[in-house]
């Protein structure tokens, strides 16, 4: 029997008023998967992402961490809305994010952005945190900067530290909401090669990108979103060397 | 000039520095108290919990700080509830309706400057708290009141200079702070120009003090802001 999926989303469905921007999408991500997540900019990639840590709620749909299914009910004015405040804040400590703007916490330096979630929400003794935050600050390759503020930093170096961040958490799976997108084009480089030594670890990450490269060499698995749905689903080598939608097909051109 | 009347009567300006300074520092604190749930009330969605809050942040924003003493020391007698209530031997006392007052006046004031500062802490720090997992009262605790109060600390320090200088009204219902002081110098030796620049002096000192205190505060909670140390 093959072990339990890290992740399972089922049949997400998302809308902003009139715009369906999710038409029922479902994933299953296995222990070590790398997922890529592509589309055009509209596809619904982020809102996918960011639908699986419920920073988005999604209308329908299921969402499972390891063993546990979130849930959900139709409130009074008929929208489908977390029962559990709690659980989702559990879950959510299981899925950590990095995201596009980084989003450290500005008035932290380094390491007490680091530390703060695994202090205060998973309670972890201090020193440990610390112990922790060290570790992975020094496999972010940022380790000089603990005492530095967000601010004093550069782009790449405040993603390597927001990366850190998500580690210390020891979450089930990673998020990533466009990494490198917010980058100058020089300090890209160093942020791919910290999440490809992530992945050749084994960690469970799903990465929505525009980093061909990425997906192409360091992916596990590769999903192309297209308005809302999932035109390709499969491994780097067949999705790239023979697509089935004429999508896939010229978003790739455009993208060379 | 007499200077020699100061020096004579020094004592009683101390002892108005004494009242100025309990009086001031007392309602500052009581009224910051107040105004952080109020602040972060202030930002809820809901309009039922808005509204009342608002109301009050109107009325003292929306009157002066002298009327709304003489509501709380000549008005609120005039009600039997309040007379024959356990609160009347503190609303009786002059210090217990400037304090009062004070507080509530600051505590309006402070409200929409804390209102300002956590209405602008940047989208994306909350986002990340809550894909941390936090709570929304430990995100509170931990993320948005100690980048909002950095952010209203400087409107802050003018808030308590305002506070400061206001107190100078508590002389009006009896009250003998730093400008009670001057009123009784004058008074008492007719010499106006001795006693209220004092007084003044006083002041200016207070308010140097505090934008010192400010400014140590500010090189330590802005270190995030500040440009990095060449070392």
């Amino acid at each position: 029997m093959p072990t339990r999926p890290a992740l399972i989303v089922e049949d997400l469905h998302k809308r902003f008023g009139d715009l369906e921007v999710l038409k029922g999408l479902s994933v299953a991500a296995q222990k070590g998967d790398v997922i890529s997540v592509l589309g055009a900019s509209g596809s619904g990639k982020s809102t996918f992402l960011r639908c699986i840590n419920l920073l988005e709620i999604p209308d329908r749909g299921r969402i499972t961490v390891g063993e546990e299914t979130v849930k959900m009910h139709t409130n009074r004015r008929g929208l489908n809305v977390p029962s559990d405040t709690r659980q989702v804040e559990r879950i959510r400590t299981r899925l950590a994010m990095v995201f596009q703007q980084f989003n450290l916490w500005s008035h932290m330096t380094i390491m007490e952005n680091v530390v703060e979630a695994p202090i205060h929400v998973l309670k972890v003794p201090r020193r440990e945190a610390l112990a922790r935050g060290e570790a992975y600050l020094r496999k972010a390759g940022i380790a000089d900067k603990a005492d530095a503020y967000p601010a004093h930093l550069s782009g790449g170096q405040q993603q390597r530290a927001a990366i850190a961040r998500a580690l210390a958490m020891e979450p089930a799976v990673l998020l990533f909401d466009e990494p490198t997108s917010a980058l100058d084009p020089e300090l890209v480089g160093e942020v791919l090669q910290v999440m490809r030594d992530l992945a050749e670890e084994g960690r469970t990450m799903i990465v929505v990108t525009h980093e061909m490269g990425f997906a192409r060499e360091v992916s596990s698995r590769v999903l192309f979103l297209h308005e809302g749905r999932i035109e390709e689903d499969g491994p780097p080598g067949q999705v790239f060397a023979n697509p089935r939608s004429d999508r896939f097909r010229q978003f790739i051109a455009a993208m060379v | 000039m007499d200077i020699a009347i100061i020096f004579d009567n020094i004592g009683i300006y101390l002892e108005g520095l004494q009242t100025t300074a309990w009086l001031v520092s007392l309602s500052l604190l009581l009224g910051l108290v107040l105004a952080i749930p109020l602040a972060v009330l202030r930002t809820a969605k809901s309009y039922a919990v808005q509204a009342p809050i608002r109301a009050y942040i109107y009325f003292f924003r929306g009157t002066p700080l002298l009327v709304q003493m003489f509501i709380v020391y000549y008005g609120f007698g005039q009600f039997e509830v309040i007379k024959t209530s356990f609160v009347w031997p503190l609303f009786r006392e002059a210090w217990f309706c400037a304090l009062f007052t004070f507080t509530l006046n600051t505590g309006a004031y402070t409200t929409e400057i804390l209102r300002g500062a956590i209405e602008a802490t940047p989208h994306g720090e909350i986002e990340a708290a809550k894909a941390a997992g936090m709570s929304r009262l430990l995100m509170l605790r931990r993320i948005v009141l100690p980048s909002a109060f950095r952010r209203a600390l400087p409107q802050y320090s003018n808030e308590i200079i305002f506070m400061l200088h206001g107190s100078s009204l508590a002389s009006v219902i009896t009250l003998v702070d730093i400008t009670g002081a001057a009123r009784i110098i004058n008074s008492r030796f007719y010499s106006p120009y001795e006693a209220f620049l004092t007084a003044a002096v006083f002041y200016m000192t207070l308010t140097f003090m505090i934008v010192f205190l400010v400014k140590q505060l500010e090189k330590r909670w802005f270190a995030h802001l500040q440009p990095q140390k060449t070392s």
